[in-house]
């Protein structure tokens, strides 16, 4: 992705964009980028847990737009891998104080002035404000969709609203997917929605345990050392926004024994 | 072993889908629509007679595309 300052946003709360912007941060971050994750969502603060830096927050976004303290004083530096800094959202403060204007300016300082390669911005669900602002800055996003007629329905929403304020580079992660019902017909693949989309995929992300049980410690699984499909999708869509061609998961191919009894048997 | 007997529920949610973006994405409550009918009618009584009772328009799938049909029968008169 040519686009440095990347919205990852859904329209649907839920579907697990706090998550993808935890991961693919540290992902991007362990290539060799340096990277900030901000989170917009003002008053339901979340990203500083799912990465385990809660107990660091001293400033937030919002201090930083009134200039109540420095950009260096906000950013929370990952001590766990080089280059991974949060600018955590505010969890008590007016939200009115958001404003998409100073906020544009503040990734721009970011990108030009303080050497980061690339910004995450974890956007609030809904396409109001909080949306509207997480998304001034971006010049491209990331629209993380559940397959779920409600997911896709709201990510459509959200994909009209990017282009409609020019945000143009955008890319579908297809999160939560279950290979084993998808292959009974009981829910939507991964080409049904970027049919219905008409939007370019960079990531399928199935469903894993693994990412609730990363949530409980507060370590994004990129980082963890369990094997877990979600966080090999992670890594590879980091990979596929530098310009990677990294080939996508086949989740035919998973499933083991019985899987492989289907395919003999099933005749499929 | 019995899921062929019914639709599969994704080809059920991918038609609902695909409805339901055709009037999002035209901005059209389906309500909408009978103003859209009334609006058509008008034109058309300019060039033929039809029965206004009996017109029917709706959004359809057709195959990979969703297209609005009009059915729109002559009056008898």
């Amino acid at each position: 992705m040519q686009a440095r300052a990347i919205v990852v946003t859904s329209g649907k709360g839920g579907v697990g964009k706090t998550t993808t912007t935890a991961n693919i941060g540290a992902a991007l971050a362990a290539e060799g980028e340096k990277v900030a994750v901000i989170d917009v969502d003002v008053g339901l603060r979340n990203l500083d847990v799912v990465m385990g830096l809660e107990s660091r927050v001293v400033f937030d976004l919002i201090d930083v737009l009134e200039g109540r303290c420095k950009m260096r004083q906000a950013l929370i530096r990952d001590k766990r891998i080089e280059n991974l800094y949060l600018l955590p959202a505010s969890q008590t403060k007016d939200k009115q104080s958001l404003d998409p204007k100073i906020f544009r300016a503040v990734v721009k300082h970011l990108l030009e002035d303080e050497g980061f390669d690339r910004i995450l911005i974890d956007s609030p669900a809904g396409i109001e404000r909080g949306f509207q602002t997480a998304a001034a800055p971006a010049e491209g996003a990331l629209v993380v969709v559940n397959p779920e007629v409600s997911s896709v329905r709201d990510a459509d929403r959200i994909i009209g609203l990017l282009e409609a304020g020019g945000v143009e580079e955008n890319k579908l992660i297809v999160n939560r997917i279950r290979p084993q019902m998808v292959k009974r017909g009981d829910m939507l693949s991964v080409d049904d929605i970027e049919e219905i989309l008409g939007l370019g995929l960079i990531g399928i992300v199935p469903e894993d345990e693994g990412i609730l049980v990363s949530t409980n410690v507060g370590e994004p699984v990129v980082l963890r050392k369990e094997r877990s499909q979600a966080a090999q999708e992670f890594k590879n869509i980091a990979k596929r926004i530098r310009g990677e061609n990294v080939p996508f998961p086949n989740l035919e191919e998973e499933g083991g024994f019985l899987a492989s009894l289907r395919r003999i048997f099933g005749g499929r | 072993m019995f899921w062929w007997r019914r639709k599969k529920s994704k080809q059920k949610a991918k038609e609902r889908l695909q409805l339901v973006l055709a009037y999002d994405r035209a901005r059209l409550a389906p309500g909408k629509m009978e103003e859209l009918k009334r609006d058509l009618l008008s034109v058309l009584s300019r060039y033929f007679p039809a029965d206004a009772e009996q017109v029917e328009i709706e959004f359809e799938q057709r195959g990979e595309r969703v297209v609005l049909v009009a059915d729109i029968p002559f009056a008898n008169d």
